[in-house]
């Protein structure tokens, strides 16, 4: 089509579109960077208010006894610190990098529906915003973890309606997003970049958009007949009525095991983008790596039963899903083996993005350690619902997944804005946050085999020293993300001064399309395909 | 190069927090006093020592890797990116391990399955917040609240929980058992999801109301075990402990005997003196209303109401015993309280001074007349 009017080549007709002035530009923008850099930055502050949810918690668990909070606001606390940094941070930003990314990475003008990938953004602010109007109202907020668990999710008070339908809002986004990128990737491809040829960051994106397409439905539905048990009288939930409250954990866990899968599959494919680049060598094992994330997807629509170990499951129930979730082991063993030889025999230099992706392999192998451990069904009937396990998906959240989207954020900066970040400031973010994210959670996993269980305001004094080790940690944690923060807006501002190059890293155009266009990027990319693709990657 | 030597003292210390890991309790993993717990805590060593183990090796060839092909030391990169026998290898190693695990993690299962052939039977309700406990071969049957110190001080601010011994983790009664045999537990809940956990014990269940589980335990040496509830459960989901007595099996028959007696007694409803009345009340109190009245009577806006100033409570008294009997939709039926615990419990509320009330009068065990008309 481009073709056929390029020839009758009219100025007026052609000039290119530049963003929007003012205000407007960023509400009713369908241009993929300004999405991305909407998602992103909403997913910052969302860290920040999901960040401080925590240390609310940790300050209240800072010493036995209950000093600040009531233990109701405390459960509220719990809850909404959760669905806050699941569905309002550390998604938004994996789908604020796919936005701005893929496009980039493949070759293509931009995402393939734009006007659905505004709604999808908007949407996902209202349902934030109507979660996070649930503080205010009377009975507070959902206090039953982010599991909704029934029966006692149907105690909530007034916040109940509320907390669903925002629960409805951002699966529609995420659905959105999803269906945005599986299309882009589809049918957008630059010409010579097959599906075998593509940034590990794509395919990963890729697979945890059909696993959001396939997991949403089912979360959307568990709340939904939530919603009818207390309003309309059935009794899906209800034994009284025939129902089974341990069916709505059935429900949710088939949702719920993919869907921590959706927030580290990507994060694998940034460390898989990064660690190569500065590493000055192939990613070693392009191939399995892809196999592998296939083979994690998989896996994860078929172990949901392993947080349920405790419920009182048949033992031969208990016995598949024990075998099932020791097998995940084996891909992501893959994984992390693959990552270290790349880093083998390689040239490395340690920027703060490989210093961040390097810690994100140390310590999400941490995370998945304990995660084997708890794979053993007798054995995670001592680990379930204590500190053990909080320990365990902290270390593959925090360490991993938000690791990398820091690791993301120093990469791909000076791409954005043109110009370098305070390498200085960025390594000391690193090592503050590096250091002060083991004093956080490693303790817990004391507290937790020592005995303590999870969800607790106030705890019997022989955890006492280990929860202050570990609130203290939670502090300098905190507060050292203000120095991401610091650094974001001077690199918009100006960085250092110095003149990025459009490779911005040594080699890197060898490794990803998105370092063949200038820094930084111009508002449209790619409007004609890129001649050629980069191979280093594969 | 500096910063990889603080890297690898940071690494080299979470490892030695791992390896340590076994001389403490505090760090590790209780090993407990049954034969379940002791078959857990073996396969946890095991798994630990495994991972232990692979992670010596992963993290030691990449920090290898990263102190040695670096580029300021001048190390040309290779640009190998794939081979096939190092990937088998690394596929089928894992697999022989986890099979390695799969095999005592089997028989762990199977042997904490085996709840048949029990010796006694006792039924665990789950209650927000405390647990009842149903010994269905003698009768014996009573809550199991935490204790008056703890739950005075957890919800008085100003108290210390270090003068408490066992804070949180101690109650009005343990669950009393005997040594040496098999012990069938039957769990289930009244309103919403309990789960009941004794770490020494090896094992924790999930109480769901309308179901049934099971579970069983055979203790060998007398002892008191603590643990708590761990499904969230709510406000007080923090406050329901469990204590677990183990005793040898004559001294276990004289405290059943014991029990028995008191439990069958008819309740005594001679006068006490007006300190008595409100003293007892004070505890019964601390039981059964605290939780959602809150100890200084205020209730919690938007949740549960007032009891300070309430019209309900400081008006007639009939319609009162009535009503604390009868229950509403959001309070349970007090039904079960015996009269005299009962008439201590009105007289506390109406007037202390702690709730903010001072009717004046009292009422005597005797006096409690609209008995609930009990269909059972």
């Amino acid at each position: 089509m481009s073709a056929v009017v390029a020839e009758h080549d009219d100025h007026h007709d052609h000039h290119d579109h530049g963003p929007e002035k003012g205000f407007l530009r960023w509400i009713i923008t369908t241009n993929h960077k300004d999405i991305g850099t909407m998602y992103l930055v909403f997913a910052l502050i969302m860290f920040f208010v999901g960040g401080t949810m925590a240390l609310i918690i940790r300050s209240e668990l800072f010493e036995p006894g209950l000093q600040f909070v009531d233990p109701q606001f405390f459960n509220s606390m719990t809850t909404m610190h959760a669905l806050v940094m699941v569905f309002g941070a550390v998604m938004p930003a994996f789908v604020g990098l796919a936005n701005w990314m893929i496009p980039m990475m493949i070759g293509a003008p931009d995402m393939a529906l734009p006007r659905m990938n505004n709604m999808s953004f908007w949407m996902l602010v209202a349902g934030v915003l109507l979660l996070a109007s649930t503080l205010f109202m009377e009975g507070g907020a959902p206090a039953a973890g982010w599991t909704l668990y029934p029966p006692l999710v149907l105690q909530t008070g007034k916040a109940f309606p509320f907390a669903i339908f925002s629960v409805h809002l951002l699966g529609i986004s995420s659905i959105m997003g999803a269906i945005n990128v599986i299309a882009t990737i589809f049918n957008m491809r630059a010409p010579g970049m097959t599906l075998m040829k593509m940034p590990l960051f794509v395919w990963t994106w890729l697979i945890t958009a059909f696993l959001l397409i396939a997991i949403m439905p089912v979360f959307a539905g568990a709340v939904t007949m939530l919603l009818t048990d207390r309003f309309f009288d059935t009794s899906f939930f209800d034994a009284a009525g025939g129902g089974d409250p341990v069916l709505y954990q059935h429900i949710f866990w088939f949702f719920g095991h993919p869907e921590v899968y959706v927030m580290i599959l990507p994060t694998f494919g940034v460390a898989s983008t990064i660690i190569p680049v500065f590493a000055r060598k192939p990613l070693f094992g392009y191939a399995s790596m892809v196999y592998a994330t296939g083979a994690i997807a998989f896996l994860s629509f078929i172990v949901w039963a392993h947080h349920m170990f405790t419920v009182g499951l048949p033992v031969a129930g208990e016995l598949y899903f024990m075998y099932a979730t020791m097998l995940i082991a084996i891909p992501t063993g893959v994984k992390v083996f693959n990552w270290t030889a790349t880093m083998w025999k390689g040239s490395m230099t340690f920027e703060t993005p490989m210093l961040f992706s390097i810690a994100f392999v140390v310590l999400f192998t941490m995370g998945g350690f304990t995660g084997l451990m708890m794979s053993v069904a007798p054995s995670d009937f001592q680990y379930h619902d204590t500190y053990f396990i909080v320990a365990h998906f902290h270390y593959t959240l925090v360490p991993a997944s938000i690791f990398i989207l820091m690791a993301a954020g120093y990469y791909w900066l000076p791409k954005w804005t043109g110009h370098m970040y305070n390498e200085k400031i960025g390594q000391l973010h690193f090592w503050l946050s590096a250091i002060s994210v083991n004093i956080l959670f490693f303790p817990q996993h004391f507290l937790g085999l020592a005995g303590m269980p999870r969800r607790i305001p106030d705890y019997a004094i022989q955890f006492a020293d280990w929860n202050m080790v570990s609130s203290i940690g939670a502090f300098i944690y905190g507060f050292s993300q203000l120095l991401f923060v610091y650094i974001v807006i001077d690199t918009i501002r100006g960085g250092t001064g110095e003149k990025v190059t459009d490779e911005v890293w040594e080699d890197a155009a060898k490794h990803g399309l998105e370092w063949t266009v200038p820094s930084p990027a111009p508002y449209h990319t790619f409007t004609t395909p890129p001649a050629v693709i980069p191979t280093e990657h594969f | 190069m500096k910063k990889t030597k603080q890297l690898l003292a940071c690494l080299v210390l979470m490892a030695l927090g791992l390896g340590t890991a076994h001389a403490d309790y505090t760090l590790n993993l209780v090993q407990g006093v049954t034969q379940l717990s002791h078959e857990v805590y073996d396969l946890h060593m095991l798994i630990l020592w495994i991972c232990v183990f692979i992670g010596i090796g992963v993290f030691g060839t990449m920090f290898y890797s990263i102190f040695h092909h670096r580029k300021s030391k001048g190390h040309q990169a290779a640009s190998f990116h794939e081979n096939t026998t190092v990937e088998i290898i690394w596929t089928i190693i894992p697999t022989l391990i986890l099979v390695g695990m799969a095999i005592p993690a089997t028989k762990a299962l199977m042997d904490l399955d085996k709840v048949q052939e029990s010796d006694m039977s006792i039924k665990v309700t789950g209650k927000q917040w405390y647990w009842d406990y149903e010994y269905l071969d003698s009768g014996v049957h009573f809550e199991s609240h935490l204790d008056e110190a703890s739950e005075k001080v957890h919800r008085l601010k100003d108290g210390d929980p270090r003068t408490v011994a066992n804070y949180l983790l101690n109650v009005d009664k343990p669950l009393v058992i005997p040594t040496k045999k098999k012990i069938r537990f039957l769990f289930t809940a009244a309103d919403v999801i309990h789960s009941w956990w004794v770490p020494d014990l090896g094992w924790k269940k999930d109480a769901n109301p309308g179901f049934i589980n099971e579970a069983w335990t055979s203790i060998e040496n007398p002892g008191t075990y603590r643990g708590q509830c761990t499904e969230l459960c709510g406000r007080d989901h923090g406050f329901m402990p469990i204590v677990v007595v183990a005793m040898e099996q004559d001294r276990y028959d004289a405290w059943v005997k014991e029990t028995l007696e008191k439990q069958n007694q008819a309740t005594d409803l001679s006068d006490e003196s007006r300190s008595v009345l409100m003293a007892k009340g004070e505890s019964v109190y601390l039981k059964n209303c605290v939780a959602c009245h809150q100890i200084d009577g205020k209730g919690i806006d938007g949740w549960y109401p007032a009891l300070s100033g309430s019209a309900k409570v400081t008006g007639n008294m009939d319609q009162l015993i009535g009503f604390i009997q009868a229950g509403t939709s959001k309070m349970p039926a007090f039904r079960k309280l015996p009269d005299d615990e009962l008439a201590e419990l009105i007289t506390y509320i109406r007037n202390a001074p702690e709730l903010g009330n001072n009717v004046g009068d009292e009422i005597q065990p005797d006096k409690i007349t609209p008995k609930w008309d009990d269909d059972e």
